[in-house]
């Protein structure tokens, strides 16, 4: 479970500090997919950062499965899964390299590494490619290894940022069946998005985020509800006010 | 500490795969240097032998003003040429290292037995001009000797009135120290090779890392950050030692080669010196690296960080300069300093000076307690915000 609770972080010093995430909370449950979606800029990669550590909130805490990362950042790594929005690859590894580097960090035996890494490759079918080095590898096969490498350890809690970005639409559709097969799992995944039809289609509960804060937090059905709107789409404009950052 | 050593190996093993990297810092790096100064050294030797055996090429302008004069200097293996017509241009245009001009009135002089005067035209600038400047002055001097030694037994006064003192040399330079002369740049050369083995890892594990964007995903492991840049620092540590390594062991087996005996020099250049030589350079090769990474980590893109770690390429020339321009006594303190004390225990152990023990222990203890501070200062940047956002 991942608890964020009045989360602030700001860029800049003095007068000129920007406040990119500005009170932000939310909850993100077990055995459900939390759609974080927002226009661009609206804070969710700074808030998925804030989760996984790589950055300090300026206020504000966060719980991974009632663990708070400002007390123990370490331990709250290992309970996480993170596809961040830098996916870069080791380009002169091999895939499984790539994978097998991630799961000697998290300190896995090899036996357990070798089963973990083998299942992931046939839940993300990507077995043919799993000895071939990682320069040139397509969009969707640098996707798929990140997520493998990030899975690797078998974390209950997944964070993802914006998986689906640049994906085709078989790799979309793959990926949404792979996010479904993670929440029948019982684990908590977390993603984010700008799509509409994505969140829509996956999730259970929608954090609509726009200028650092939350303007929205329900269920798809009780958000079109809320805005009146039979739309989603609709729903998101009139929540946040405005349809810039949308076209992206 | 374990993923320190995960790191470490994955590092050295994406470096290896580099091939160009690896040859370039492996390869090309460690043997450049002692191939230049095999080239250097021979061309040198061989210009100097030749032009100490050879006939010394000599434009004379008005050789016949002075028959006896161009008789005794062609009596010195001294090849008398027809001068150019304008002496001084020639010497400045070095189309000749040196001209000799007799005045018309040298044979009015010398017959009343006042001094001739002779020009010698030379550019004192031009390095190559010196010898045979010199090889040309001397013999003038003889001549002149002989000739006042003569006048003075045709007035009956014995010669040695002109030589109330005795000057004897006794020159304390030994073949070994003499070679020192010439390879004072051989310990910046050991250190560049470690600023070349490390320079690429330096680069590859935190700009490169961030401009491909692999970074935060690593960050996002639960390692904490000072082992992953431990195990950074380690292979680029390894690199750089073993390019050091390689180009100490290529100098050694190129200096047996040099024809340095034919100019009355040795170098030491044994087991002992390979030994010593790495023990110094060893906690210099971590505190370069740390420095490396902490200019690369410190960089906001590759290009940037390229640029500030080749200008930390130029700092270690500094102590060979001030060496080499002001060779000051050897004092306990420069031991303590980094690279001036590596810079110091090279010279000496390849001169053949005795290096002490404790100057030894002073050199490998500085030097690690500096690659200590400069890891932890890299360390404190490691932590910050700023270092893993790939913008």
């Amino acid at each position: 479970m991942i608890e964020v609770k009045n989360l602030h972080k700001g860029f800049g010093k003095g007068a000129k500090r920007v406040a990119a995430v500005d009170g932000v909370s939310f909850v993100a449950r077990d055995g459900e997919i939390t759609g974080l979606l927002g226009p661009n800029g609206a804070g969710k990669t700074t808030t998925l950062r804030c989760l996984y550590t790589l950055m300090q909130p300026d206020s504000g805490q966060v719980l991974i499965d009632g663990i708070d990362a400002a007390v123990d950042p370490v331990a709250v790594r290992r309970r996480l899964g993170v596809l961040p929005d830098a996916r870069g690859l080791y380009k002169r590894l091999t895939a499984r390299e790539n994978i097998d580097y991630f799961a000697r960090l998290h300190g896995i035996e090899t036996q357990t590494m070798h089963t973990r890494r083998e299942a992931l490759a046939d839940a993300l079918e990507m077995r043919d490619i799993l000895d071939r080095r990682t320069e040139g590898f397509s969009q969707g096969q640098r996707v798929k290894t990140a997520i493998a490498r990030a899975l690797v350890h078998d974390p209950r809690n997944v964070i993802l940022d914006e998986p689906t970005n640049g994906l085709d639409v078989m790799s979309t559709r793959a990926m949404r069946t792979f996010l479904k097969s993670m929440k029948a799992e019982g684990r908590c995944v977390l993603f984010s998005s700008h799509i509409m039809q994505e969140v829509a289609a996956l999730c259970d509960r929608i954090v609509v985020i726009a200028r650092g804060r939350v303007v929205a937090d329900e269920s798809p059905d009780a958000l079109r509800m809320q805005t009146g709107e039979a739309n989603l789409e609709d729903a998101f404009v009139k929540l946040i006010g405005t349809d810039e950052g949308l076209a992206a | 500490m374990n993923s320190a050593i995960t790191v470490f190996l994955k590092e050295v093993r994406e470096n290896l795969r580099d091939r160009r990297t690896v040859i370039n810092t492996l390869i090309t790096g460690p043997l450049i240097a002692p191939l230049l100064f095999v080239v250097m050294i021979n061309v040198m030797v061989t210009r100097e032998l030749n032009k100490a055996e050879a006939p010394l090429s000599l434009p004379v302008s008005g050789a016949q003003y002075a028959p006896n004069l161009v008789a005794a200097l062609k009596q010195n293996n001294v090849d008398i040429k027809p001068a150019p017509a304008d002496p001084e241009k020639a010497v400045r245009e070095q189309d000749a290292d040196v001209v000799l001009r007799i005045g018309a009135d040298f044979a009015k002089a010398w017959d009343k037995g006042e001094p001739a005067q002779v020009e010698v035209i030379f550019d004192s600038s031009r390095q190559d001009a010196h010898g045979p400047t010199e090889r040309l002055r001397k013999l003038l001097e003889a001549y002149g000797q002989r000739t006042g030694a003569l006048r003075l037994l045709a007035r009956g006064l014995s010669p040695t009135i002109l030589k109330p003192l005795a000057v004897a040399d006794r020159d304390q330079s030994t073949p070994q120290s003499r070679s020192g002369l010439m390879f004072g740049f051989l310990p910046y050369f050991f250190i560049i090779g470690v600023l070349i083995g490390g320079m690429a890892l330096a680069i590859d594990t935190t700009a490169g890392e961030r401009e491909r964007q692999s970074l935060e995903p690593l960050l996002a492991n639960p390692v904490p950050r000072w082992q992953i840049l431990s195990g950074k620092l380690g292979a680029t540590t390894v690199f750089a030692i073993t390019t050091v390594l390689l180009s100490i062991i290529a100098f050694s087996v190129v200096g047996q080669f040099l024809p340095l005996e034919k100019i009355g020099m040795t170098l030491t250049l044994g087991a002992r010196f390979v030994a010593l030589t790495l023990f110094v350079m060893l906690p210099l090769a971590a505190l370069l690296a740390a420095l490396q990474t902490l200019v690369a980590a410190f960089a906001k893109s590759y290009r940037e960080a390229q640029t500030y770690l080749g200008l930390l390429n130029l700092v270690p020339i500094i102590p060979t300069l001030l060496l080499t321009v002001l060779p000051i006594k050897t004092q306990l303190w420069m031991y303590a300093v980094p690279l001036l004390g590596q810079q110091v225990t090279i010279l000496r152990l390849m001169r053949g000076d005795p290096v002490p023990d404790s100057a030894l222990l002073l050199c490998f203890a500085c030097t690690a307690v500096a690659a200590l501070l400069a890891a932890l200062v890299t360390a404190r940047i490691y932590h910050s915000e700023r270092l893993a956002i790939s913008a």
